[in-house]
């Protein structure tokens, strides 16, 4: 869209009735007798009319809807042969079979389940040692020393120790997840813990709030947006995890699915996985996000425009 | 009611409680690092009374009024202030979290009902807000708001920290009225942090002049309600408070 005010064609159109008044014959703008030169004047659009019509869904779709048809281009060309990466429609042909003979949909349910117990887990464990050292003195002196010093441990890296220890069952996979989970939603719940405004706990007191009447009140409320943020991040996190810990061992999910389908050579069967992935990873952030919209809608926070 | 209830915030209350007073402060201190802000501060308020506590930044007003609240208790010294009392502060200092009347029942006892904060909503002209959240009130409801927060404690104490300070000029003199009307209807006690010499004439029984850490100057306001700014007698006594605070007032006076 051009937002030029004046058509290019007439570049004098917008003052020349200004000029006229001034009685200029050519060159730049006379100024009057009271010594004042005449200011051009621009409009100043509203912006209901610099709103283009095209629907908020459908520009956000276009983009992915362009790369897949490049893909599939690409594809139809033979620039991508079929064992480097399948073409869209095969992708959707394979998918489709893949869910017709139930062996997609047992592998998400089992993945899903995977990590909805690693996130359980995890946000126990992560929010109540945050809960724990935020709240507490103590607690922030015992705890908050060694979780910091392990979580700069590559959770990746336990992996093998955790096949020592739970074996090859669903133990090992679910403990990876709880893992990479715990250590975003403590820092979070406990930076958000003790960011919470000193003057609003100050204003707790002064209204005759107990201990436990300012925590339930000011403080946890107040770490809300931490720990939502803490949320998200652990989504993203427990996927990641969920990748690493089902290419083990692994004799279900969406992760053995993929390792089977690399010693076949199906790039197809691969990108379906990833793209499934893709779709899981979107909907749970799509969960969260309706969480934070219900839960924080008492924000004074710039929204966009 | 309730005023000879005294609790004492002070670490060891020496000396039986006073009726007959709604505040009693007997050598006070409250140092910080070694410098005493607050130095030896003896202060009666009577029940009802409306005081107005001026002085220069920094002097230990504000101090002074949150020890008072209880919210500062490292001092040496008595200090009795009634069980019920209520702090406005500067900031409304509303919980954003909490819709408006969720905020006026905040840290009330039992489960007390909205029709509770409503009235007490209603009473500051704020009732139509009650189910706002608080991010979309104005700086004026908003204030009103935190007003009702403190109302509806029924206190026998009222503390108002510069409560007025953020508000533009207009909203300003309709809050000072508003406080004036309420301070009249509920009867309570109530002590006022300002540096505006004109509100404290406005709305105060006695004005108190803090420097130093002690009371160094206090006068009665004997004016006839409602006051006029114009009234002569109004003038003198605020160039008397100014020339107080170290305000050269020759100006003025002509």
């Amino acid at each position: 869209m051009s937002i030029s005010h004046a058509p290019p064609g007439s570049p004098e159109s917008d003052i020349s009735g200004i000029r006229k008044t001034n009685a200029g014959p050519a060159g730049p703008p006379a100024a009057d007798t009271a010594g004042h030169v005449p200011v051009a004047l621009e409009p100043i659009v509203p912006s209901s009319a610099r709103r283009t019509r095209v629907p908020r869904w459908l520009r956000r779709t276009t983009g992915p809807l362009l790369l897949l048809a490049l893909w599939q281009l690409l594809s139809a060309t033979g620039v991508l042969t079929s064992d480097v990466l399948a073409s869209p429609g095969r992708i959707a042909r394979v998918a489709g079979d893949l869910v017709a003979d139930g062996s997609l949909p047992a592998a998400m349910g089992t993945s899903v389940q995977r990590v909805a117990a690693g996130l359980l887990f995890g946000a126990v464990a992560g929010t109540g040692l945050a809960l724990l050292s935020g709240l507490f003195r103590i607690g922030e002196d015992l705890v908050d020393a060694p979780v910091q010093m392990l979580r700069t441990v590559p959770f990746v890296g336990l992996i093998p120790l955790f096949i020592i220890w739970f074996g090859i069952g669903e133990a090992p996979k679910v403990a990876i997840i709880t893992l990479g989970v715990s250590f975003p939603l403590y820092l979070n719940v406990y930076a958000g813990i003790r960011g919470v405004d000193s003057q609003l706990i100050e204003a707790g007191e002064s209204l005759g709030l107990s201990k436990w009447g300012l925590v339930r009140h000011v403080v946890l409320p107040g770490a809300l947006p931490g720990a939502m943020t803490g949320l998200r991040y652990s989504l993203g996190i427990a996927w990641l995890a969920l990748v690493f810990a089902e290419q083990i061992n692994a004799d279900a999910g969406i992760g053995f699915l993929m390792v089977q389908a690399r010693d076949f050579l199906r790039t197809d069967v691969i990108v379906v996985c990833l793209i499934v992935y893709a779709f899981l990873g979107l909907l749970a952030d799509f969960i969260v996000r309706s969480f934070e919209r219900v839960l924080l809608q008492w924000r004074p926070t710039f929204t966009g425009r | 009611m309730a005023t000879d209830v005294h609790g004492p915030v002070s670490p060891q209350a020496t000396g039986a409680p006073r009726a007959a007073h709604a505040v009693h402060v007997e050598s006070l201190t409250r140092s910080f690092d070694g410098r005493a802000v607050i130095d030896r501060l003896r202060l009666d308020v009577q029940p009802g009374e409306f005081v107005a506590l001026l002085g220069r930044s920094g002097c230990g007003k504000s101090t002074l009024l949150r020890i008072l609240a209880g919210l500062d208790r490292d001092i040496e010294g008595t200090v009795l202030v009634p069980r019920r009392k209520a702090v406005a502060f500067q900031a409304p200092r509303l919980m954003p979290w909490k819709k408006v009347w969720r905020n006026v029942l905040l840290g009330l006892p039992g489960k007390p009902e909205r029709a509770v904060a409503d009235q007490a909503l209603e009473e500051v002209g704020l009732s139509h807000r009650s189910g706002a959240w608080p991010k979309t009130l104005s700086g004026g409801e908003a204030q009103r708001a935190s007003l009702a927060r403190a109302l509806v404690r029924e206190p026998d104490l009222l503390l108002l920290d510069e409560p007025f300070g953020a508000l533009d000029a207009l909203t300003r003199i309709k809050a000072q009225r508003l406080v004036g009307e309420l301070w009249q209807r509920r009867g309570c006690a109530v002590l006022l942090v300002t540096h505006d010499v004109e509100e404290a004439l406005l709305l105060a029984d006695r004005v108190l002049v803090m420097d130093e850490g002690v009371i160094a100057y206090e006068t009665p306001v004997e004016l006839e309600r409602p006051r006029a700014v114009t009234d002569p007698r109004f003038a003198e006594l605020r160039g008397r408070l100014l020339e107080r605070l170290g305000v050269d007032t020759a100006a003025d006076a002509a």
